[in-house]
């Protein structure tokens, strides 16, 4: 476990901020106590300075996942982010997509979401804009990256691909093993 | 009964002389490749897939059967080869191979290309190309095609001249034809020089670390130096961790390839620099403003001065002051200008020098 280096920590920043935003600050800039991200096994992990020093005890082959895991960094240390950063992805999003009860199921499954299956989108979505995925009832269920605009998602034949997946919660059911 | 037994016999000797020729006479439904130059035989015909598949002594037997047929194929065709005795009658029967037509891969890897020369580098930069000459060229004086250098070249060789100009403004009482060899000699001096430090720098590039200690080429840059001290600095017992610091070393230890260290900041270190500096970055990507790339920013300069110098090099190309010219443009000199005008003596001496003999 170690802390990222400038370079590590831009390339986090900049996909967070696909999906949130300058709402980053409030993540790094907590008023509940000190939060930091670190990294451990190519995987960057989200956690509070109290986990952080607990964690610090326990030897790195014994470690298997201190605090929230927010993506990983692939070998040509390009950052993905992983569905367990959902839960501070959903609080702060600013698009989002609310898909309809007869397509979550789909989405669920890994699909991506059809125009058919979108409830409601943010205004002024822009294409390829990374967006947040609910459920009409305000669950939040994965993100992705918003293939049409706001404005094209409008005129678009239903079967058309609004949103292209990235990550669903049925992922910890599909991925469970490799999920930290 | 006696005509029975001598047909019986002629059967038997018919079937040993028989029984003698299958060893050496082979089928094959095609016919081998041969390369007699390289004693060569490449056998095109699949082998029996049913039989050699699977470990064990028959597969072992079968692979043995087909390579002496093989080799038998290849000793018969040598037999045809035209021979003769070698060293008289009684002397062992040598045949003549034909050249060899099979072309084997080689056996080091192909070299390497050598490291451009410092001048190549340079021309390659200014885009310099190399004009073709012709190695005769027309002398008019003796009427006849002669090469461009060396002996007897066209229009004579100048060093040996039986009269030597004195150029305008030397002395008069100096000896045009030992300055003229001087001259030579330097250039003759300064181009080997060039060559081993092209050859030297070669060498270094080949090496990272050098385990050889210096070059004995008489001088040494500073790179070179440099990597040898450091060298030096870390092969003691420690490593180099307890070796006093020179004044302007950097506290780190340096490590033996030059290479840089990788280092991270502390797990539990300062967690609200950490913040703070997370917080800058975020401000810096929220800006869009282009960050400045020191390193580029200057080679941009620097490439757009040098292309200024050329651009009024090449106007008064003629021109005497070319050089000086180029390198008063630099901004630091550009308030000596008018000094360095005023006393030529005081800040060129040797310039002028060379100016006066010219």
């Amino acid at each position: 476990m170690r802390p990222l280096t400038e370079a590590e920590t831009r390339a986090v920043f900049e996909k967070l901020g696909k999906y949130i935003g300058e709402n980053i600050q409030l993540l790094v800039d907590r008023p509940d106590g000190t939060y930091c991200f670190r990294l451990h096994r190519d995987r960057v992990y989200y956690l509070s300075e109290k986990l952080l020093k607990l964690a610090a005890s326990v030897p790195r082959e014994s470690l298997v996942a201190p605090g929230t895991c927010f993506g990983k960094f692939t070998k040509s240390q390009k950052f993905r982010l992983s569905v367990t950063a959902l839960d501070f992805l959903a609080p702060y999003a600013k698009y989002k997509v609310w898909v309809k009860p007869g397509s979550e199921q789909s989405f669920l499954y890994g699909n991506h979401v059809l125009k058919s299956g979108l409830g409601r989108i943010t205004e002024s979505t822009a294409q390829y804009q990374g967006v947040v995925v609910y459920s009409m009832a305000d669950v939040p269920l994965g993100f992705g990256v918003a293939a049409k605009s706001t404005q094209e998602c409008r005129k678009v034949d239903p079967l058309a691909i609004v949103v292209f997946h990235q990550a669903d919660v049925g992922e910890y059911v599909r991925n469970e093993d490799t999920l930290t | 009964m006696a005509a029975v037994r001598v047909e019986a016999v002629l059967a038997a000797a018919e079937e040993q002389e028989a029984e003698k020729r299958r060893s050496i006479t082979v089928e094959k439904e095609l016919e081998l490749e041969y390369d007699l130059g390289n004693l060569l035989a490449v056998d095109r015909n699949p082998p029996p897939a049913a039989a050699l598949r699977g470990a064990g002594p028959r597969r072992e037997a079968l692979l043995r059967a087909l390579a002496r047929d093989n080799t038998q194929l290849l000793v018969s065709r040598l037999w045809e080869l035209p021979a003769e005795r070698a060293g008289g009658a009684g002397g062992p029967l040598v045949a003549q191979l034909p050249e060899p037509t099979f072309r084997l891969p080689r056996e080091k890897p192909a070299p390497k290309p050598r490291p451009p020369t410092r001048w190549e580098q340079f021309a390659r930069l200014k885009g310099i190309r190399r004009k073709k000459k012709t190695s005769l060229v027309w002398d008019e004086q003796a009427k006849e095609w002669r090469r461009r250098w060396g002996y007897r070249r066209a229009g004579g060789d100048p060093s040996r001249a039986w009269l030597a100009e004195v150029p305008a403004g030397a002395d008069p009482e100096e000896d045009q034809f030992a300055r003229l060899r001087r001259e030579k000699r330097e250039r003759v001096a300064r181009n080997e020089l060039n060559r081993l430090r092209n050859l030297a720098r070669a060498h270094r590039a080949g090496s990272a670390v050098p385990a050889a200690p210096l070059h004995p080429t008489g001088h040494q840059d500073r790179d070179e130096l440099r990597r040898v001290a450091r060298v030096a600095r870390v092969s003691t017992a420690s490593l180099g961790r307890f070796q006093p610091r020179l004044p302007k070393e950097p506290a780190e230890p340096p490590s033996r390839s030059g290479g840089k260290k990788r280092r991270f900041q502390p797990l539990l270190g300062n967690l609200a620099a950490e913040r703070s500096r997370q917080l800058e970055l975020l401000r810096d990507m929220g800006s869009k403003k282009p960050v400045l790339d020191i390193t580029r920013a200057v080679n941009k300069q620097l490439r757009q001065e040098e292309a200024e110098a050329a651009a009024a090099n090449k106007g008064k190309k003629q021109s005497k002051r070319g050089k000086r010219g180029r390198r008063q443009q630099r901004p630091g000199r550009s308030g000596k200008k008018s000094g360095a005008r005023r006393q030529p003596q005081q800040q060129k001496p040797a310039g002028g020098g060379r100016r006066k003999k010219a």
